[in-house]
């Protein structure tokens, strides 16, 4: 009973969906495979307490490109994001720093700790969207490997040589700063305020097993500065409905571009036979066929559980082995009677819809991280909270709040025992830490979901449950993702294609690896058969 | 949320017109009543009392204060005797202008700084290596600027401990209003006879209300950002922002000025065996002339008087100040000029019955006498009218320096 499509996406994740959409557009018949009951795969908005609303693993939108929400009529299909104005950092004192979209308010707040750090804060701005504006070309294409020069490497290079060429040498310096020191460095460079420095470095740790003072990690700050809401850089926006509305939005242009999308179908494995692949073979047994198949899993599930090992060169093998997962987050979403009341800014302000960071110094963040290096989480996390119902009616009934915590560190690998054994005294840990902020929270929490890195490998297949399917540190990064020589979307089996977030640009609701994969495909498909690998 | 003045009780409940614009972070009033026109004519016939608290305000002491002053502003400032006061701009390495202000030499060690937007930390890096400290008190020190002809007897017949009608231009004195003690500049920012009051934000009330109670017979009124800014085109002074870029928020590089280029060249005083921040950038632009300049026109009112005409309508532009960038195009007809400027501000300007604005330029175009084209939109149809090309100020009394 073996259906012939022209495409399959292996994974309904919004890489997956936007990947098929593409496809589809293009005319291909394509069918989308996703594991779970409903898409998304980390993208995903459920109720898993009656009539409270989480956006259980990724909880913010800032990332998805505009030329893919503009392409596929996102808006049309549901898509709307709601903006994310302002930041509050609780201290322990009782003090706390809030910014927000008043430029003045911002200046006079950053002022009571330092009028030095209020005036850098506008000339860090402009420092990060020329980086943001230096970095976005990457965004939008494959990238060419300095180490190949196919035709295509050599014609890419000599873009991005003119592209970085035109940038002011003092932007070029700090792009090279970026992409070597730490977040911490990097912010050092600016600011003296110490609650200041740890909640803009946050940005630098955000799925990531390293420490604000670990180089590497300005980059990934950077990655998170890199999004863009309706032409404007380092805008975040909630999306309505949660981040499930923005894989329904996807999968419902999918579909109009004629996609078929299967849920409840997890896929066993590739059939590749002499090095092409042919379709797949579901868990269920039933084969499914097709001349391309592409995951949008993560390297290790693409190359290592999807495909026999034999049918991939032994350095590929080994290289995706030794690739970075090293989940280092949880989540914990709370249902709850009322809304929080923040010691440091108490009542029903507009705080409640913007975040909030539990970030108070570079050294609280440094001591989380210490805990995670040898095997604990830690004891007292890094938190990065939202408040979706504040924001979104929708999410909890009112009155009633749905409460997004983003925790780190939770390393995937615990020194002692299991996640199984430690779920809740994580969940407790980012519950009293929470309270000391929040007075009246222990009291007003109806239900509570703790979600460690081994619950996001179970329920959403990343392994490790690393959220950007490898970290983003520059080693993985551009013609190095997943690992080197094979950055290009394709695989060493033809046909065969990668698609996920383990690809460049990376992780974060972006949709850019599902489009660029796809843009990869149609060209091979349009140089003929037998002609798809380059240089072979 | 936007902040009140020290004087905010006083100009809350004469602020019939509830218009408000953030200036810096403060509620300030565009004007008091819901026309500006009154107000704006006591800045040419009366006295205009404005409220310019918002301004930011340093004080740079120590034994090294002036040479630090001198090394950041574009003025020698080793020439500003104490008790005076300079209008500089200061500019980055690359000689292109971060922002515009007064230096009052309060002493031969202590200087205050007034600027547009936060400087603080620029100061104080360019005193690295030097004996002087820079504070920011902006809140520490309220402000006034009493602007018009009657100015200067009003406030000779209320400052004690001061020879104000013996205040030349561009000096400032200490002294009293009442129990409070003031600085004193004759300054401001409409190229009237004009000065402004620098006092503790404890005796802003006490000085606001003796200065209307003393003004009375004078012709006083206070007056908001919409009279300022049409004297402040009629006096050719630049807004930061709207006139040029400030190099730090200007995001490309063709944002950003010299001071040759915004006509503030007069201000670019080379001083031999010292530099000054952007002094080598700028020796090599005075050699080499940027294309770019800054210049006064005269739009041909007549002509605009008959586009609207044309529609039958009366002059609409008439009366107010407008921010807004219109291209400028060379003589010729309407297909054959090219575009060879942008105006920045434009006004009908009440005192003199003429349509003003300042423009930056293609420098060959930027003589006076030169004859130009604007472009004017009447009922959303975009026309060109002819404009001329005319020094600044355009409005210059006498009183102002005498």
């Amino acid at each position: 009973m073996a259906r012939k499509y022209d495409a399959i996406v292996i994974g309904g994740g919004h890489n997956g969906l936007v990947h098929a959409a593409y496809l589809a557009r293009a005319g291909l018949d394509v069918c989308v495979l996703e594991r779970r009951p409903l898409l998304g795969g980390a993208t995903v908005t459920e109720e898993i307490f009656p009539s409270f609303r989480y956006s259980v693993f990724s909880y913010v939108v800032s990332l998805m490109r505009p030329d893919i929400i503009r392409e596929l009529d996102l808006p049309r299909h549901g898509l709307a994001i709601l903006p994310l104005e302002s930041t509050l950092t609780p201290l322990p004192n009782g003090d706390r720093l809030y910014r927000d979209a008043d430029h003045h308010r911002t200046w006079r707040e950053i002022a009571r700790f330092s009028i030095r750090d209020a005036e850098a804060y506008d000339e860090y701005g402009r420092s990060l969207f020329y980086m943001a504006r230096a970095v976005k070309h990457l965004l939008g294409i494959a990238p060419p490997d300095p180490a190949r020069l196919g035709p295509g490497d050599i014609r890419g290079l000599l873009g991005l040589a003119r592209h970085f060429l035109n940038l002011e040498p003092d932007q070029l310096h700090l792009l090279v700063k970026l992409m070597t020191t730490s977040a911490a460095d990097f912010v050092d460079e600016w600011f003296e305020t110490d609650v200041l420095k740890a909640t803009l470095s946050a940005s630098g740790i955000i799925g990531t097993f390293l420490g604000p003072r670990s180089p590497g990690t300005a980059y990934v700050l950077l990655h998170h500065y890199m999004g863009e809401i309706d032409g404007h850089f380092r805008a975040w926006g909630f999306a309505k409905g949660g981040t499930g509305a923005v894989a329904n939005a996807i999968a419902s242009a999918a579909r109009a571009a004629g996609a078929e999308i299967r849920t409840d179908a997890p896929v066993a494995r590739a059939l590749v036979k002499n090095g092409r692949v042919n379709g797949v073979a579901l868990a269920n047994g039933d084969e499914l066929h097709a001349k391309v198949v592409s995951s949008s899993l993560d390297p290790h599930r693409t190359f290592l559980d999807l495909v026999d090992e034999d049918a991939l060169p032994a350095d590929l093998v080994s290289a995706v082995r030794a690739y970075r997962f090293r989940g280092s987050s949880g989540k914990v979403n709370l249902a709850l009677d009322a809304a929080p009341d923040f010691s440091c800014m108490p009542g029903h302000g507009p705080h409640l819809r913007g975040a909030v960071s539990i970030s108070p110094s570079i050294d609280y963040l440094e001591r989380a991280y210490d805990d995670a290096k040898y095997g604990d989480f830690s004891r007292e996390p890094y938190i990065d909270i939202v408040i979706p119902s504040a924001i979104d009616p929708a999410m909890a009934p009112p009155g009633k709040h749905v409460m997004s915590c983003f925790v780190q560190y939770a390393p995937y690998e615990l020194r002692d025992g299991t996640w199984d054994e430690k779920r809740e005294a994580f969940g407790d840990t980012v519950v009293d830490t929470l309270a000391r902020h929040i007075p009246n929270l222990r009291d007003i929490i109806l239900h509570r979901q703790v979600v460690t890195p081994l619950d996001i490998e179970r329920t959403t297949g990343l392994t490790q449950g690393n959220i950007f399917q490898g970290e983003l540190t520059p080693s993985q990064l551009f013609f190095l993702r997943p690992v080197a020589g094979h950055a290009g979307y394709r695989t060493p089996v033809r046909g065969y294609y990668q698609c996920g977030s383990g690809t460049h640009p990376g992780g974060g609701i972006m949709g850019a690896p599902g489009k660029l994969a796809a843009g990869r495909v149609l060209a091979d498909l349009r140089r003929g058969p037998g002609r798809g690998r380059r240089g072979k | 949320m936007l902040l009140e003045t020290p004087f905010h009780p006083r100009t809350a409940a004469l602020c019939r017109s509830r218009r408000w614009r953030n200036w810096s972070g403060y509620a300030a009033a565009l004007s008091y009543e819901p026309g500006h026109e009154y107000e704006y004519y006591a800045v040419r016939s009366g006295a205009a009392l404005f409220d310019v608290s918002p301004l930011r305000k340093y004080e740079v002491a120590g034994p090294d204060a002036a040479a630090l002053v001198d090394r950041v502003v574009t003025r020698n400032v080793f020439c500003c005797a104490e008790g005076r006061v300079l209008y500089t701009p200061w500019c980055d390495e690359a000689g292109k202008l971060i922002d515009d202000g007064t230096v009052q030499r309060l002493g031969a060690d202590i200087f205050r700084i007034t600027a547009a937007d936060p400087c603080l930390r620029w100061f104080q890096d360019c005193a690295l290596g030097m004996d002087a400290t820079v504070r920011d008190i902006s809140l520490d020190l309220a402000a006034l600027a009493l602007q018009g002809p009657t100015s200067r007897d009003i406030l000779a017949g209320l400052v004690t401990g001061a020879d104000i009608a013996a205040l030349p231009y561009f000096a400032l004195t200490d002294g009293h209003i009442g129990a409070a003690p003031v600085t004193i500049t004759r300054t401001g920012y409409t190229g009237d006879l004009g000065y402004e009051i620098w006092l503790s934000p404890e005796h802003a009330i006490a000085v606001w209300d003796a200065l209307v109670e003393t003004g009375r017979g004078f012709g006083i009124a206070p007056a908001g950002l919409d009279a300022l800014d049409i004297a402040r085109i009629e006096a050719g002074l630049l807004l930061k922002d709207i006139d040029y870029v400030s190099s730090w928020t200007a995001l490309i590089e063709s944002r950003k000025s010299s001071p040759y280029e915004a006509g503030l060249g007069w201000t670019v005083q080379p001083r031999s065996g010292r530099e000054f921040v952007g002094s080598r950038a700028l020796a090599q632009e005075a050699a080499e002339p940027s294309p770019w300049a800054l210049a006064g026109l005269e739009v041909d009112w007549p002509r605009i008087e008959e586009r609207f005409a044309a529609v039958g309508l009366p002059p609409l532009v008439a009366g107010k100040a407008s921010r807004a960038a219109v291209p400028i195009y060379t003589g010729g007809s309407r297909t054959t000029g090219r575009q060879i400027g942008y105006v920045t501000s434009s006004t009908f300007s009440p005192i003199l019955k003429k349509y003003i604005a300042l423009a930056t330029i293609r420098r060959a175009f930027a003589r006076p006498g030169t004859r130009i084209q604007v472009e004017l939109t009447v009922e959303f149809v975009r026309h060109r009218v002819p404009a001329r090309v005319v020094r600044t100020p355009f409005f210059d009394p006498a009183r102002r320096r005498g």
